[in-house]
């Protein structure tokens, strides 16, 4: 919302000084964004008169003037067709910056002749649009006196963002009696005494949808003649941003601003027969203002005469009805419009208007009558003609209710304490009516504060006015009941997976949690109620079914950006339908390219599918998994290469993590190079401890006998996991093994290559006394036997 | 008699010209080995008269030690020189770069939101957390944001398609609706702080569509916004890691809350960086206000015997501001050079009892 300082002034009696004020309009909820004096960029700009004009000797459309500013005589070339002797025009001197343009003066040669400011069009000085030559004053404009001042622009422009429930305040008027109230002068009441029509009213106005419309306030003004606003009217549309177009016009959108009261000015002559306030039929259109053509529902309100519809009740008006420099008979609406009925029309059709704008707040409903004055006087003044009588269809609605008020909640709840009294007065000054009941208050709301609807309203209503900055800090009590803080099990698993990605060498990335609906599909199907129904773009138009596309994609942007390799990870929500519990606490990493980098100790190595089946095991031990009771089986997904990707899974059913390579047409897709792997871990499926009685881990039973490593090279299919060869060795002795790890694998052994050799290294701790190399020599028979009954496996 | 000083002196000669200890065991084995000058001498003993052996025996042990002494002495600086020798021979060039190991790093908005939990954590509160996808009840009914209100244009909406029954549901558009799950799940007092991703349909300069917010929600009896207005300069002062911090609340609106206020904090301008705390400007960092009766009602308490206090802030935007990010959009944009720049080591957990000294703090 903006206004002027004087403008706000012609409602507001005050001495105070510009800074107080908006400080105030701050600290009582009308929050400043701006302040801006269109003179501060004129203030160098004189009035000058051209003395003497003679032309360049040098150049056919340049003149060399003289000019004089009131203090002293300076030289200056000018191209401008309409310089003269005797001009007077507004002058720029060396030193000052042409609005326009930004360009800062300073004495020049112009073809060869000294030239020492400029004389200005309006356009480069940012007052209007006119650059055909340069500015002409009246012969009584004042040489030497400041331009800002000779032009009356010399007024601050100030904006205030305003809440969604202070339609009041979308008016200079309302703005003036919030500062008023807050005590900062004295409220001018604007005129809108009853103007007497000196006919009656020649059209009927008829309402047939009476909760859309309660009431509409009409008048016929005959004899009007239109055209352009005076200079005040102009300068006031201008400041605020808005075009005057001609007096009619100008003068519903300075009501609009003015009072925050909306109305409509029909060409009566463009109106068939009588006036229907009505809602809409299936079929009926409307040529609006905006040269749109809407089609109009059963949902929305309008006003028809008795051929069309030629309104949209409190949002637009239409373009045959409007009116032109021609029009000379008008016809005034002032209504009061349902909000939601509005806000409805609005919204569907698309429509943004400043009558919308407050009518879906809540148009003050007694301003229907006054406005009508108001405006009224403003067209007879400007546009002259002869007033009706006034109709009135309907009834005004009252929004007033009242509130049985417990001073004692100003305290209770804004924990500053302000008496009934000084409460009473507060209100009194903001329109409402207070009424003492014994220790309470009985408050009616003004009908412009159709927000109000409780006690923590008035709350609010006191208390900004009596200043939010008495509220004093009072620290927070303890909870009235032991209450749990901190995280819980699961947020502490996301932090501890996290830290660990990170410290495994992996950057943390947060992307989006869309993606292209393209990319998405390759990740699985794409339920449609996972698609967006507005997305900013079709790049983010689909919920991410997994973690890992954004990875890879942000992988490939590396790449191109020279990256040799990429490490990421990201722990965030995927979504696999709409509910709760269909959105999964994931974490992803990738890594593409090297594992690490060219050194002189070695060379990297392209990563593999160990390097993110490694991270994976690695996350999964540290959030507290078993992991050597995870089982590994070749069940990846369909975007991980198909021999080289793996889940890590306790039992049958419950997935832990998915890892391998990504499949070549996933990055093809992606259009990102490999080599490049990545794991999943599905935090939020992975079975919690048991919760454990207590801390104690019991002593440690550590045997003092000597542990003993025996190595084994068994030969098994290439086919055969070494997995299960591991486990079959396991399973020979499960007291006696401390760990079996395999040190070696040799592919393509044994006839035809179809066979590969693994080495395994056996530890050994006995418990209750040295081994002999009987017992040795019996347990390495088992392993053996173990080996061969399970897999096949022979020894080498 | 006299050949023992002789024969001292000469083999004493000797162990000193020896160089190594190979020689050294030779020349040993050579002098007082078995064929060795002193065991010769040892064996007279035998056949010489008691008075000859009491005077000559001690003499030929002490020689015999002596030497003995001398060849373990001349040892170990033959073991001393070989030893250093050899170390001189394994200098290595310690200018070399050992294996490098590659860095990961944790995301800011990791960090600030470990930062928020440990400051909310010590006032008591714990970590609440909800959906993303959300059904237009939580993230707008019940919190008095009715379907017509002009308040939901203030909320950019990211709908999904219509289901069946006609409705939608949306991405949460802030992270209140979580106020309205836990309060309807379980019983007052409530004191939870709601971090998480949220989402508006807005993209622009100082705009994406997805950011995160940090919600906190306080319900208890008695809880009014002086009690609102020590927490908040409470987390500014130890999340700023400054000593004083000026607030400011400003009457504002928002549909779940009655009073509403934003909050400003006091900062400076220095050299085009931003200093929190102090000076004559102001940055509005959140906004608050008392949970609106309606709120408490929706979710079956009762606003006569509950209230408190609820307030929101952009998570990004502090991080922006404690850390001197320019650009929120870089954010989500996983290119390395930010997250190593910007990125915090995965050992670096916020953490009170660590907290670094203010410059205030340390004078």
């Amino acid at each position: 919302m903006k206004f002027t300082l004087s403008w706000l002034k012609s409602y507001l009696e005050t001495d105070a000084s510009l800074e107080v004020i908006t400080d105030k309009l701050t600290s009582i909820g009308l929050e400043l964004e701006e302040v801006v004096n269109p003179a501060d960029e004129l203030r160098p700009f004189v009035i000058a008169k051209v003395i003497e004009a003679a032309p360049h000797p040098d150049a056919d459309k340049l003149q060399v003037l003289k000019v004089d500013t009131g203090s002293e005589i300076l030289q200056v070339v000018c191209g401008a067709h309409n310089a003269r002797t005797g001009l007077l025009g507004a002058f720029a001197p060396s030193g000052s910056v042409i609005p326009s343009n930004g360009m800062k003066l300073k004495p020049t040669k112009i073809r060869g002749v000294e030239s020492n400011g400029m004389m200005c069009s309006e356009r480069e000085l940012r007052l209007g649009e006119d650059h055909d030559g340069i500015i002409d004053l009246p012969s009584d404009a004042p040489v030497g006196m400041s331009f800002a001042d000779y032009k009356g622009i010399d007024d601050p422009i100030i904006e205030i963002a305003i809440t969604p429930n202070r339609q009041d305040a979308l008016g200079v008027y309302g703005i003036a009696r919030d500062l008023a109230a807050a005590g900062l002068g004295t409220l001018k009441n604007p005129d809108q005494s009853p103007i007497k029509g000196t006919f009656p009213n020649p059209l009927n106005v008829t309402i047939t949808s009476k909760k859309e419309c309660p009431v509409f306030a009409g008048r016929y003004i005959k004899g009007v003649k239109n055209g352009q606003s005076p200079a005040w009217l102009c300068r006031r549309l201008k400041s605020i941003g808005l075009n005057p177009i001609s007096i009619l016009v100008d003068i519903t959108n300075y009501m609009t601003f003015d009072l925050a009261r909306p109305l409509h000015v029909f060409d009566a002559d463009k109106v068939n027969g009588d006036l229907t306030i009505r809602m809409g039929k299936e079929g009926e259109t409307l040529e609006a203002l905006d040269d749109k053509t809407y089609k109009i529902g059963s949902e929305n309100c309008v006003v028809a005469d008795d051929k069309n519809v030629i309104s949209l009740g409190g949002v637009m008006g239409g373009s045959a009805t409007g009116c032109t420099d021609k029009t000379v008979n008008v016809y005034l609406e002032c209504a009061w419009f349902d909000p939601i009925t509005t806000a409805l029309t609005g919204r569907k059709l698309g429509i943004e208007s400043d009558a919308r704008y407050r009518f879906e707040r809540g148009v003050d409903p007694e301003s229907v009558l006054t406005g009508i004055e108001a405006a009224t006087k403003l067209i007879l003044e400007l546009c002259g003609g002869e007033a009706s009588d006034v109709i009135t269809a309907g009834k005004v609605p009252s929004v007033s209710h009242t509130i049985s008020f417990r001073p004692e909640r100003i305290a209770e709840l804004g924990g500053v304490t302000v008496s009934l009294d000084e409460a009473k007065v507060i209100l009194g000054n903001l329109g409402f009516t207070a009424e003492v009941s014994g220790k309470k208050l009985n408050v009616t709301n003004p009908s412009w504060r159709c927000d109000i609807v409780g006690e923590a309203d008035l709350v609010e209503e006191v208390l900004r006015i009596y200043g939010f900055e008495n509220i004093v800090s009072v620290p927070l009590p303890n909870s009235s009941r032991p209450i749990i803080t901190g995280l819980n099990a699961m947020q502490k698993r996301v932090r501890t997976a996290k830290r660990t990605a990170a410290g495994r060498g992996l950057r943390e990335a947060v992307t989006w949690a869309f993606l292209p609906e393209s990319q998405a599909k390759l990740f699985g199907n794409v339920p449609a109620h996972l698609i967006l129904d507005n997305p900013i773009s079709n790049d983010l138009s689909t919920m991410r079914p997994s973690l890992l596309p954004n990875l890879i994609t942000a992988a490939g942007r590396n790449a191109d950006r020279g990256a040799h390799s990429s490490q990421l990870f990201e722990a965030g929500n995927q979504f696999s339908s709409d509910v709760p519990e269909g959105q999964h606490m994931v974490i992803a990493g990738i890594r593409r390219g090297l594992n690490g980098v060219r050194h002189w100790t070695g060379n990297p190595e392209k990563v593999s599918a160990y390097d993110a089946k490694a991270d994976a095991e690695e996350i999964l031990r540290t959030i507290g998994v078993k992991i050597d009771n995870a089982q590994v089986a070749a069940e990846a997904p369909a975007w991980y290469h198909p021999g080289r990707s793996g889940a890590l899974k306790l039992g049958p059913k419950n997935i832990l993590a998915y890892f391998g390579e990504i499949h070549p047409k996933i990055l093809k897709s992606l259009d990102v190079k490999g080599p490049l792997v990545g794991f999943e871990i599905m935090l939020s499926s992975i079975p919690f401890p048991k919760a454990k009685s207590d801390n104690n881990r019991g002593p440690l039973k550590a045997s003092d006998y000597q542990a003993i490593e025996r190595d084994f090279a068994f030969v098994v299919d290439q086919g055969t996991p070494a997995g299960d060869l591991v486990r079959a060795v396991k399973s020979a002795d499960k007291n006696l093994i401390e760990n079996v790890a395999i040190f070696d694998v040799y592919e393509g052994f044994g006839e035809n290559g179809s066979q590969k050799s693994v080495g395994i290294n056996v530890k050994l701790q006995p418990k209750s006394g040295t081994l002999t190399d009987d017992e040795i020599e019996a347990f390495s028979t088992k392993v053996i036997a173990s080996a061969a009954k399970k897999t096949g496996a022979k020894l080498r | 008699m006299d050949d023992l000083k002789q024969i001292e002196t000469d083999i004493t000669a000797a162990i000193n010209g020896v160089n190594d200890i190979d020689s050294l065991d030779k020349l040993r084995v050579a002098e007082l080995g078995k064929k060795g000058r002193v065991s010769l001498l040892m064996r007279r003993l035998g056949k010489m008269t008691p008075e000859e052996r009491q005077e000559f025996g001690p003499k030929l042990n002490g020689l015999k030690t002596a030497l003995n002494d001398k060849i373990s002495d001349r040892k170990n600086v033959l073991e001393e020189e070989a030893l250093n020798a050899r170390l001189l021979s394994e200098k290595i060039d310690i200018t070399l770069t050992p294996t490098p190991e590659g860095k990961g790093s944790i995301h800011p908005i990791t960090q600030v939101v470990d930062e928020v939990t440990e400051i909310f954590t010590e006032m008591g509160f714990s970590v609440a957390e909800g959906p993303e996808i959300e059904e237009d009840f939580y993230n707008f009914t019940a919190l008095n944001i009715p379907e017509e209100h002009p308040a939901r244009q203030m909320h950019d909406t990211f709908y999904f398609p219509e289901d069946e029954n006609g409705k939608r549901k949306v991405l949460r558009t802030h992270t209140s609706p979580v106020q309205i799950r836990t309060m309807m799940a379980g019983k007052p007092p409530f004191r939870i702080i709601a971090p998480g991703r949220t989402y508006r349909c807005d993209s622009d300069a100082t705009h994406t569509p997805m950011f995160h917010q940090v919600e906190a929600l306080v319900i208890d009896k008695g809880i009014h916004m002086g009690h609102l207005k020590w927490s908040i300069e409470n987390f500014v002062k130890k999340f700023f890691e400054v000593e004083n911090v000026k607030v400011r609340f400003r009457p504002s609106y928002f549909p779940f809350t009655e009073p509403s206020a934003e909050v400003d904090i006091g900062c400076s301008f220095k050299d085009g960086e931003i200093v929190i705390g102090e000076g004559d400007d102001w940055l509005e960092i959140m906004g608050c206000g008392m949970v609106n009766s309606k709120v408490l009602e929706n979710v079956g308490l009762d606003p006569n015997e509950y209230q408190g206090f609820a307030f929101g802030m952009g998570l990004d935007r502090i991080s922006m501001l404690k850390w001197g990010i320019p650009d929120l959009r870089d954010f989500f944009a996983a290119d390395l050079r930010w997250l190593k720049h910007y990125g915090f080591s995965c050992l670096d957990i916020p953490s009170l009892s660590t907290r670094p000294l203010t410059q205030s703090g340390q004078k």
